[in-house]
């Protein structure tokens, strides 16, 4: 039962299609098979978080999953936080700021974890941090770091959204 | 399934599976994916008031669902204890319950809960108690030829309280001991009956029924859970000891989330507003 299947799906908004075997673990298959080596694999079997990606929106671990079950689904890799590598996510210039990361290899996994648990969450509490971070480890920062990233970038996120509605509240006027 | 027997895995969420097959524990030679079945991702009340959970209903979806406090408050209690954000948004109740790992949260809360299963294979299914789907270790009352596809939990009798409780080293992490307790009292405030089960101490979730038995018409007080706690920890439970924790850790560990959890299912018992 070797035989490849093809697999068909949107990757950061760009469609792709190539030929794999079942077995093939879809963070393989982002890696070697799409070139997209943002996506960092670590431990392989669902501990370390390193992989972590959004497929339909949510954050999964992409070594759990086949790359033939996300046939047809969306996925959103690290590379595709921004339209362009230059440019950093707000998210990744409050990791930068707050010293969230120091040799790196975790990052991608905490940030697409965050995506979501921000998007639900614009204000969350220390404790509510850490327990979405639970599943990423860092053996580098400590973590504290990282809280304080995300706190940052909370906290821009808000005032951001408030100046948006301030913007919008002129309009109306 | 019929073609392949033992030789075939059902894959599910995968959460459990594919760490087993990325270390080559598992090499099944065929691999049927259940993710296409829609049909089996719903959570909904039937017409006899029970709620009904399609088997490959997500974790994450089950925390967003309000209704389950009122059918399974062990269950949401236990929901955020079960690994990961990103391991809940793919893990399904069905897969966890089908793999029967001792230290799994959802086949001691069924046990708890009184909740039954209905397993079909092509053409027939039947509906199986959780007391008699757990038959070992990783090892349930599926023939090689049926699936578990629904999942059956009754509406929480009156004057019933419920606590789950784990201890694992860190968050997450697979417990090293846990309960999910169950009480329910009587109009005057006397312990009608009780259900203790425990996760994590043995092949199979543990019923400790001659513990819970120690419980039934009494007046709940410290030195009844007391009693309760002692005999669950010496009796029903046989700890073989791991690397984390000596069988004689084990026993103190399930002595003292027994008292725990006796106290608060008990105060919550008294306050049914809590689960409403």
């Amino acid at each position: 039962m070797s035989d490849g299947y093809r697999v068909t799906l949107r990757v950061n908004g760009a469609e792709h299609s190539a030929e794999t075997e079942p077995r093939t673990l879809l963070s393989d298959f982002l890696r070697h098979d799409l070139g997209l080596t943002g996506t960092h694999v670590g431990c392989e079997h669902g501990v370390c978080g390193a992989c972590t990606i959004l497929m339909d929106g949510e954050a999964v671990r992409s070594c759990l999953v086949l790359a033939v079950q996300a046939d047809g689904h969306e996925l959103t890799t690290v590379e595709g936080l921004t339209p362009d590598v230059e440019q950093l996510h707000p998210l990744q210039e409050a990791f930068q700021e707050a010293h969230g990361l120091q040799c790196g290899f975790c990052t991608p996994g905490f940030l697409m974890t965050l995506i979501p648990f921000l998007e639900e969450n614009s204000d969350p509490t220390e404790e509510e941090i850490r327990s979405a971070l639970s599943g990423n480890l860092c053996r580098c920062t400590g973590y504290q770091h990282i809280v304080d990233a995300v706190q940052l970038a909370a906290e821009r996120g808000r005032s951001d959204s408030a100046a948006a509605s301030e913007v919008e509240d002129g309009a109306d006027h | 399934m019929r073609e392949y027997g033992d030789e075939a895995k059902i894959l599910a969420g995968g959460q459990s599976l594919i760490p087993v097959m990325n270390f080559r524990l598992a090499q099944p030679a065929m691999l049927v994916d259940l993710n296409r079945l829609d049909e089996l991702d719903y959570v909904r009340i039937s017409e006899g008031g029970t709620l009904r959970v399609g088997a490959l209903t997500r974790m994450s979806r089950l925390e967003r669902t309000p209704e389950l406090g009122r059918f399974s408050p062990l269950l949401a209690e236990a929901l955020p204890s079960i690994a990961h954000p990103q391991i809940r948004n793919r893990s399904t109740f069905g897969g966890s319950l089908s793999h029967a790992d001792p230290a799994a949260e959802a086949p001691a809360v069924c046990l708890a809960d009184g909740a039954r299963f209905r397993l079909a294979r092509s053409g027939s299914d039947r509906w199986v108690h959780a007391t008699d789907f757990f038959t070992g270790l990783f090892e349930t009352a599926l023939d090689p030829e049926e699936i578990l596809v629904e999942v059956e939990l009754h509406p929480l009798p009156q004057r019933t309280g419920t606590s789950f409780q784990e201890i694992a080293r860190r968050h997450g992490d697979y417990a090293m001991a846990g309960i999910a307790a169950s009480v329910t009292l009587d109009a005057a405030g006397t312990i009608e009956s009780a259900r203790l089960v425990y996760l994590s101490v043995g092949d199979i979730p543990v019923d400790a029924q001659v513990a819970a038995a120690l419980l039934t018409g009494e007046v709940p007080s410290a030195g009844l859970f007391e009693a309760a706690a002692e005999e669950a920890a010496q009796r029903a439970i046989e700890p073989a000891g791991t690397i984390h924790a000596t069988p004689e850790f084990t026993r103190h560990l399930v002595g003292v989330l027994t008292r725990r959890a006796l106290t608060t299912a008990v105060e919550r018992a008294r306050r049914p507003s809590d689960h409403e």
